[in-house]
């Protein structure tokens, strides 16, 4: 992936880099395939945890004649890597692996994840080719505010950035001040963090005083690395002017750069030739056809240290049908609205913290500063969120900021069909995050 | 003839308006008056100060959401029937009050009073037609010294 080979390229409107996006569907599928052999028998042979489940099944590599036949093969989970720890699902020796990469679960010890030299070029392609698509070109510089380090956000599109010439800054997350004062001297033009991150740095910024619009030269956010929405987007772009993307990717399939979304935003093109997706029905764990909603499941086809076959990433998401109008052939995801683990059953209903958001970017000048206390009263679950007062929702009268509540309860409402309790909080008093931000306290769990 | 007023939102918790009112002690401004106007959930605080553009800006820098709006100080009879009689002209003029306070200083026998109207420029030339004081920022705050 060397970049002598971009030198002329720096204005292109389709960067070369993204020439496997548009490949010929049935040369895809051919690839895809080729791939997945290769990669099934390469896990068999070498982890003993799949080739037990394959030998139960009765399947074998060879078994592996189309790409329906994945169908046959055993998920692997979160669950799977844990019980694992460390080293049980790596496929390549250590002599070959150059890189951990480690993901925090939800209880005690961390998943890791081998990386060999090989997975470190995948993983780039990947992000050079979601930044590509963003319109990052070799000119751009890019200051990555995702945290370096075992988290893959700040690494990942490090390289992403340096495979197309950018000029990176790598200052990772925290020290707001700094950030903002290097974005501002140094005339950024892409920001790479978390979306809340970057909430929380207009938010500052416009404390300083400092008009997005007029003294920063950004161009281009590049979000990811927590669920966001539609609405969280309108209000990123309306402040300060910018394009903001979508990039998705999780730590046991590489990283960011696993797909990413076109100027069309009809989901995220998925880098398929690397990072194979299937929808499966979450309880049965039957394929769905593209265009259904289910469980989002990867097969990384070129991974060497740490490859998962048919891993459950617990996101539910779709695949498009129908050709996007950027031309790319690679398949699209519906944009990643909902974790299954961060679903909520409040009074027998479910809820997704992203509803919640949804209802709360409906209502105008509503900033996206919240948290969600859920609760029990007694036998009923309760229901709180917290919403900053912004310079443009604050009145001096009660009646308007009475009414504000009642709209957002409204919004809210319409959305997820139980009610909330809106507080008002004062402004700046909301937990803020440098990295993925924890919007949902659940103090039914402590009980 | 208006004075400035500025406001601030408050969560009803421990040490929330003693921390606005170090802020401003800190910065070495006088609160004039105060009042606070609250809810079960949160209160909003009202502020008269002679620098209130200084006030804005110390407050702004602490974090805090500052609003600022035009406010109407009058003088109103201070025995039984002054404020009826200043709700008499208010109420002719056809204006509505949206909230009032009093100052803690007198102007010789009446008592100041604040008010937030949805029409201060009519209300004020109802007061004034009718002989009441209204103070402009300059004589309000003389007072006070």
């Amino acid at each position: 992936m060397a970049l002598y080979e971009y030198a002329h390229d720096l204005d292109t409107p389709v960067h070369p880099v993204s020439a496997p996006d548009y490949m010929p569907a049935e040369q895809l599928r051919a690839l895809q395939l080729h791939r997945l052999q290769g990669l099934v028998r390469r896990v068999y042979d070498n982890v003993p945890l799949t080739r037990k489940r394959m030998d139960e099944r009765g399947v074998r590599p060879e078994h592996i004649k189309t790409l329906k036949d994945i169908a046959l093969l055993p998920f692997m989970m979160k669950t799977d890597l844990r019980d694992e720890y460390p080293f049980g699902l790596f496929a390549s020796p250590m002599n070959d692996i150059v890189r951990f990469h480690c993901s925090s679960g939800t209880t005690g010890k961390p998943i890791v994840i081998g990386n060999t030299g090989n997975d470190i070029l995948v993983w780039q392609n990947g992000c050079m080719r979601a930044l590509a698509m963003c319109g990052v070109r070799s000119s751009d510089v890019m200051q990555v505010a995702y945290g370096y380090g075992l988290f893959t956000g700040g690494l990942g599109l490090h390289y992403g950035g340096e495979g197309l010439g950018c000029a990176v800054l790598p200052i990772s997350g925290g020290n707001t001040d700094r950030q903002l004062m290097l974005m501002q001297d140094m005339g950024v033009t892409v920001i790479a963090c978390t979306p809340s991150y970057f909430l929380h740095l207009i938010d500052e910024g416009m404390k300083k005083g400092i008009d997005f619009k007029k003294e920063m030269k950004l161009k281009h956010g590049v979000f990811g690395a927590e669920p966001w929405t539609e609405g969280m987007r309108d209000k990123i772009e309306s402040l300060t002017g910018i394009t903001a993307h979508d990039i998705y990717g999780l730590t046991e399939i590489s990283g960011p750069g696993v797909a990413n979304d076109c100027q069309y935003r009809r989901g995220l093109h998925v880098f398929e030739d690397h990072f194979y997706p299937e929808i499966v029905d979450p309880d049965t764990l039957e394929p769905l056809p593209d265009g259904e909603r289910g469980e989002l499941v990867f097969t990384t086809l070129t991974r060497t240290g740490t490859p998962m076959l048919r891993y459950r990433t617990r996101d539910l998401s779709r695949i498009h049908t129908g050709p996007c109008p950027c031309g790319r052939t690679i398949r699209a995801i519906e944009r990643i609205s909902a974790r299954s683990d961060d679903m909520l059953i409040i009074r027998g209903v479910n809820v997704f913290p992203s509803q919640i958001e949804a209802g709360l970017m409906s209502v105008d000048s509503v900033l996206p500063h919240y948290h969600i206390i859920v609760g029990r009263d007694g036998d009923l679950d309760t229901l709180e969120i917290k919403v900053e007062v912004t310079q443009e929702t604050f009145s001096d009268d009660i009646k308007t900021l009475e009414r504000l509540r009642q709209r957002i309860s409204q919004a809210v409402q319409r959305i997820i069909n139980i009610s909330a309790k809106i507080t008002l909080a004062e402004p700046h008093t909301l937990p803020r995050s440098e990295g993925k931000i924890k919007r949902v306290t659940d103090l039914r769990k402590n009980v | 003839m208006k004075i400035h007023q500025i406001s601030l939102f408050l969560e009803n918790k421990p040490g929330h308006l003693n921390a606005i009112c170090r802020t401003l002690a800190e910065a070495k401004i006088n609160i004039v008056t105060l009042s606070l106007a609250d809810t079960q959930q949160f209160g909003i605080v009202r502020l008269i100060v002679e620098e209130w553009q200084k006030a804005k800006e110390v407050l702004e820098k602490a974090g805090y959401v500052v609003n600022v709006r035009e406010v109407v100080a009058a003088a109103v009879a201070d025995k039984p029937g002054g404020m009826a009689e200043v709700l008499d002209i208010i109420g002719k003029a056809g204006v509505n009050i949206e909230y009032m306070y009093a100052f803690a200083f007198r102007h010789g026998s009446e008592a100041v009073l604040v008010f937030r109207f949805d029409n201060a420029d009519r209300a004020i030339e109802a007061l004034k037609a009718s002989g009441r004081d209204v103070f402009d920022a300059v004589t309000l705050f003389n007072q006070t010294k």
